[in-house]
């Protein structure tokens, strides 16, 4: 059985109380995009600015849950100072571990946490996905991936439009 | 027996419930989301499975004597359906998947053969998106104004402009009680103040029919739309009741077999009030619960029914506010008798979504969100909240599990 701990691991409650990267940056020069959770109201606003393919700076703004809010706040730290390129491998390696299989729902989530590590491993056998580890436990809250990658889905949504879709 | 005579609910109706029997993360499971869908009693369901087991039978039309049974099983729950909101005739009740569509139909039938650019419909700020998205779209459709009573600070209808608001407006269409703040309407006045300025009345009885004796005739209501899924009985199965010279009035909904009288290549003749709104097989075993529900109500006595949830809510309040203080805040009336037993509540600046989880893992089940009313959120400055809703089988223990599992959300996001 998921426990609380699985979820509020304490380096997610950590980025909760203490969010980095907080506020918004002036558009122009820096680009804007934006997260909506239908289901709950949870929303998160992105503000980036790029120099050539390197996202320099990124401010998260918005309201939500421990979680999204937590989410947002580690893939801040994640993301500045990487290509454009590396966000996207990162990024993808993050979704494939907060992918859950049918057969494994009401199960422990294991098969699913294995499942995901496979999938961050082919994608870039070197991508380290580090404190957003912390993270994993969610999957086994099938309610609550759609907060954890609602900062991710935003970030690829804004550097879409403004590099193009890879 | 309470002071007024009322036989009071007691311990003995949880017992009814078999699923109260189960529980959640190795803890008895505390059930305080009936606002979204109540529990069923043994009843409701033995009838369902009776039904299946020696009657089913398409209804109507049927010469053999499952057929005639199952058709009269169904007419019997909307008798018994009629009774429990003392309509003056059974025909006047028609059967829908559930209060949403109930309330498409008065908006497509009705609205659509009597709103054009020139009208103007009154809602209120407090609706459920039930009774705002209908009518959106046909407005955008038809061109029609929409006008809102605003609430006030402590979850009222502001009912200050209520005149200039209904003025040369061709319906009302509000809340009996609020999904959100608990607020009970005063249906009454309203019905008596569109009738003045010659609207009709339309209520949203999904979350009154349940808990409160309910007389149409002394609401004043033109139409009412509930659901059988809040009320004891399964879902799949709503109720549109109208006054009969309204729904006579009124063309088809959806059309299919059953709602005619004939067919041919050239046209149709639609079928008699209610069937003319009936296409199509309906949920009959969902209609047997629903009457199979009304009768077990009706068992335990609406009035005694209000009376327990009262007195409830009033412990809730008491209860919420004596162990968490300024740490809590409930929304909507503060006085029992002007509400029902919905409590939407902020705990400290702790999400929704995240007290909902941790009251989980103590078999507290409570609703997070946005209670499908967004322009009500907007109205409260928040964006969700935090629901906890009582029904005929919640007791004073399961507020209190309600009040000590707050403890734990506390000592996780506490700052």
């Amino acid at each position: 059985m998921a426990g609380l701990e699985d979820l509020y691991r304490e380096i997610i409650l950590d980025h909760y109380r203490n969010p980095r990267h907080r506020g918004e940056l002036e558009c122009p020069p820096a680009h804007r995009s934006e997260g909506f959770n239908p289901l709950c109201g949870d929303e998160v606003v992105l503000t980036f600015e790029m120099d050539g393919d390197t996202v320099t700076d990124l401010r998260v703004g918005g309201y939500g849950c421990s979680i999204s809010q937590a989410s947002a706040s580690m893939m801040s730290a994640a993301v500045i100072g990487k290509s454009v390129s590396e966000i996207r491998n990162l990024t993808r390696a993050f979704k494939a571990m907060m992918s859950i299989h049918e057969e494994s729902i009401g199960g422990d989530g294991s098969e699913a946490l294995d499942g995901a590590s496979d999938a961050a491993s082919a994608n870039d056998g070197a991508l380290r996905l580090g404190d957003l580890e912390a993270l994993r436990g969610v999957v086994k809250f099938p309610v609550r991936i759609k907060c954890a990658t609602l900062g991710w889905n935003a970030l690829a949504t804004g550097l879409d439009e403004t590099v193009g879709a890879s | 027996m309470s002071a007024g005579g009322v036989p009071a609910i007691d311990g003995a109706v949880k017992a009814h419930f078999p699923l109260l029997e189960r529980s959640v993360h190795g803890r008895p499971i505390v059930y305080l989301d009936s606002a979204a869908s109540s529990q069923k009693p043994a009843a409701v369901l033995d009838a369902m499975d009776d039904y299946y087991r020696t009657v089913n039978a398409n209804v109507h039309r049927g010469a053999y004597e499952i057929a005639a049974a199952a058709t009269e099983m169904m007419e019997q729950a909307r008798a018994d359906v009629a009774r429990f909101i003392s309509a003056p005739s059974a025909d006047e009740i028609v059967f829908t998947k559930n209060a949403t569509e109930a309330m498409n139909l008065v908006a497509r039938s009705w609205g659509g053969s009597n709103l054009g650019p020139a009208d103007a419909i009154v809602l209120t700020e407090m609706e459920h998106h039930a009774n705002i998205v209908p009518w959106h779209i046909l407005a955008a459709e038809r061109g029609f104004e929409i006008r809102w009573i605003p609430i006030t600070h402590d979850g009222r209808l502001d009912l200050t402009d209520l005149d200039r608001l209904l003025d040369g407006a061709k319906l009302l269409s509000v809340t009996a009680m609020s999904n959100v703040l608990g607020t009970l309407n005063p249906i009454g006045r309203l019905a008596a103040a569109a009738h003045d300025a010659g609207a009709l009345i339309s209520v949203d009885a999904s979350q009154y029919v349940p808990h409160l004796p309910t007389d149409v005739g002394e609401l004043g209501a033109d139409f009412m739309v509930f659901t059988g899924h809040k009320m004891c009985g399964p879902t799949g199965v709503g109720v549109l009741w109208a006054r009969m010279e309204l729904l006579d009035a009124m063309p088809p909904f959806l059309g299919g077999g059953e709602m005619i009288l004939d067919v041919t290549k050239e046209g149709f003749r639609p079928n008699t009030v209610p069937h003319k709104f009936e296409a199509g097989t309906p949920p009959i075993a969902e209609i047997v619960g629903l009457g199979a529900a009304v009768r077990y109500l009706e068992g335990l006595g609406m009035d005694a029914v209000r009376a327990h949830e009262v007195s409830l809510t009033g412990y809730a309040l008491r209860t919420l506010t004596d162990r968490h203080g300024d740490d809590i805040t409930v929304h909507g009336p503060s006085e029992p008798a002007q509400r029902g037993g919905v409590l939407s509540f902020v705990y400290r600046d702790v999400h929704p979504h995240d007290i909902s989880q941790v009251l989980d893992q103590s078999g507290v089940c409570v609703r997070a969100g946005h209670h499908c009313a967004k322009p009500l959120m907007r109205c409260l400055g928040v964006t969700a909240t935090t629901r906890a809703s009582l029904y005929v089988y919640n007791d004073t223990s399961d507020v209190d599990s309600l009040a000590e599992a707050l403890d734990e959300v506390g000592a996780l996001f506490g700052r």
